[in-house]
């Protein structure tokens, strides 16, 4: 058997995951996430009314709650079962900053939790600045030809 | 009555964004790092070709609260920033766009390592 | 044909074992059989790599007190660990202040360490020699994947790493001798799923079990048990299946360390358990103690390691195996 063969052999009989259950947590529990979020909304519309601010204050809201949840070791039992119900919504960001920081605090708050803060979130911040600058880049001559 | 629309859209579409992800998990060899930076510039180039906007009218929270919703405050940030001060916008708009997001989940999660350790798994 | 099989003219016999576990392995089906636990997996240490190193040295202590000897009666230590560099055996065994060399073989480390010491043993190198392998899932889990509280989901292939520590020392007086021993060689079939090991090591263990078989006058009959550690049920399935196919049929008596130390259905580890402590304590817990009891009377131990690292695997590398062979007899009876 080569290489390629034994791959196909592999895939073929390894357990697949439960792809339905999967699929309908994902759902139920980032929908939920996001309608706290929007009940959230509506709330702090009561008091601010900029969107722009309230839809921050909103991000802000459930980014601590996700890095509570992180910190007292809840948010991962979660994900176990959420998938990409939890990594989805802005939780999943918050969780892959405040896990890597609190795991990396026995090698010091500098080398350790300064830098490997970012080891998961940071492509992400890399990837959507570098996407904003290149839609900048177009949006701004665009408007400068158009008008 | 309105607050139960809402919500209730935006649990449709957020938890819809969530299953594509999951699809995507399951079904292909992508990493859940790699997902997430995709829909982060997803969220950019939605938003720049004028699709996301009318999501987020619909959906409010259902769209703005998954990392394509990250996408979309960065590029409007972008906007807006250029809008304001022309080119210069391009370079400060991503960022101060998700300002908030990405300024409380750092802090929280320093304060969260002065707090807290990492529990045995079972 | 050439001789790949290694047998000793002075017979290396276990002289003493002992094992040190996590909760969650304490809590699985062998729970009973382990020597020591911990309740909270940090053996009273203040870091995960620090617990590993206690881990350990507990258990070297251990199995020295176990065979009534002291640290100056070991001529040398192997040991070895999932963590970079071996730390957490160089860390856990300082203070021993006995010659100590390390050891990387991944989740075939104790398989490697008491071929090894039964090689210097048998070879008239050394009359007493510890073999100690560890692995922590909380350590290995921040090494080899994400951190400890990142939320993520395992694929139903996934492997549990072992919270444990198994000692062995090798030397004259024992019930329990090795008999054969054979090194394996490294096997790449381009499995390059972090979460499918079992599929990456099987094909080792095919390697090693056929040159085995090849070349032994033993047929997998003769045998009570085929222990591999650790495919999981993945690998497991695989091998059975394969080897079969090569007129080897070890469905009867295979069984799995990975498959035993944990309950698959109630204790959510996926296809079962890894990491170097897995088939330590295994063996140290469960088969030999039934070797030594007579109850066993032929087994063979394949430790079965996955050799890559985060950068090779990070750069698209596939996983590099090797499955080390040992046959173990009981003196009693047979």
């Amino acid at each position: 058997m080569d290489k390629k063969e034994y791959i196909e052999y592999v895939e073929a009989r390894s357990k697949k995951s439960p792809i339905i259950q999967n699929l309908i947590r994902a759902f139920l529990i980032g929908g939920a996430i996001c309608s706290l979020g929007q009940a959230l909304l509506e709330l702090y519309r009561l008091f601010i009314v900029e969107l722009k601010d309230a839809q921050a204050l909103v991000s802000i809201t459930l980014i601590a709650i996700a890095i509570l949840l992180t910190g007292i070791g809840i948010f991962d039992n979660i994900a176990r079962v959420a998938g990409a119900g939890t990594l989805v919504p802005i939780t999943g960001f918050a969780n892959a900053i405040a896990s890597c920081a609190i795991d990396t605090k026995s090698e010091g708050y500098v080398m350790g939790v300064g830098a490997k803060i970012f080891s998961i979130s940071g492509p992400v911040i890399l990837f959507g600045t570098f996407s904003g600058v290149i839609y900048g880049i177009f949006y701004y001559f665009i408007t400068m030809f158009w008008g | 009555m309105d607050i139960v629309i809402n919500c209730l859209k935006a649990f449709l579409i957020g938890g819809a964004f969530c299953v594509v992800a999951q699809l995507l998990i399951d079904k292909t060899k992508l990493t859940p790092a790699r997902i997430l930076v995709c829909y982060v510039c997803a969220g950019v180039f939605l938003t720049a070709i004028g699709v996301y906007g009318p999501i987020v009218d619909f959906a409010g929270c259902g769209a703005t609260v998954p990392l394509t919703g990250f996408g979309y405050a960065i590029a409007n940030g972008v906007k807006t920033a250029i809008d304001e001060k022309g080119a210069l916008g391009i370079l400060t708009g991503g960022i101060t766009g998700t300002a908030g997001g990405i300024t409380a989940a750092l802090c929280l999660g320093l304060i969260a390592s002065l707090i807290f350790k990492s529990k045995p798994k079972k | 044909m050439k001789k790949e099989i290694i047998t000793f003219s002075r017979i290396p016999k276990i002289v003493s074992y002992y094992s040190v576990v996590g909760n969650k392995e304490h809590s699985g089906p062998l729970g009973a059989c382990f020597d020591e636990w911990c309740e909270d997996d940090k053996f009273g240490k203040d870091s995960w790599e620090k617990a590993e190193s206690e881990m350990q040295r507990r258990a070297l202590a251990g199995v020295i007190r176990k065979a009534n000897l002291e640290d100056k009666d070991l001529d040398v230590i192997l040991a070895g660990d999932l963590l970079n560099q071996c730390v957490g055996s160089t860390y856990g065994l300082a203070d021993f202040n006995v010659p100590y060399l390390g050891l990387y073989g991944a989740c075939s480390t104790c398989a490697e360490g008491i071929l090894l010491s039964s090689c210097l043993y048998g070879g008239g190198i050394v009359d007493v020699c510890g073999a100690v392998t560890s692995s922590h899932y909380c350590s290995s889990e921040r090494q080899f994947r994400f951190p400890l509280e990142y939320g993520g989901q395992r694929t139903p292939t996934a492997q549990w790493t072992t919270t444990g520590s198994g000692a062995f020392i090798i030397g004259s007086e024992g019930k329990t001798s090795v008999k054969e021993a054979l090194v394996g060689r490294i096997v790449n079939k381009g499995v390059s799923d972090i979460n499918n090991m079992g599929a990456a090591m099987a094909p080792a263990v095919i390697d090693t079990l056929t040159r085995y078989f090849n070349e032994s006058q033993h047929s997998p009959k003769d045998f009570d048990l085929i222990v591999t550690g650790d495919l999981g049920y993945e690998g497991s399935e695989i091998i059975k299946d394969l080897l079969l196919g090569n007129g080897i049929d070890i469905r009867k008596n295979h069984v799995d360390c990975g498959l035993m130390v944990f309950n698959r259905d109630t204790q959510d580890v996926h296809a079962g358990g890894s990491g170097c402590g897995c088939s330590a304590v295994v063996m140290a817990g469960s088969i030999v103690p039934n070797l030594e009891a007579g109850i066993l009377k032929n087994v063979l131990f394949i430790g079965t390691g996955a050799l890559m690292s985060p950068m090779t695997l990070s750069q698209g590398e596939s996983i590099p195996a090797v499955a080390h062979l040992v046959h173990l007899s009981s003196d009693l009876g047979g």
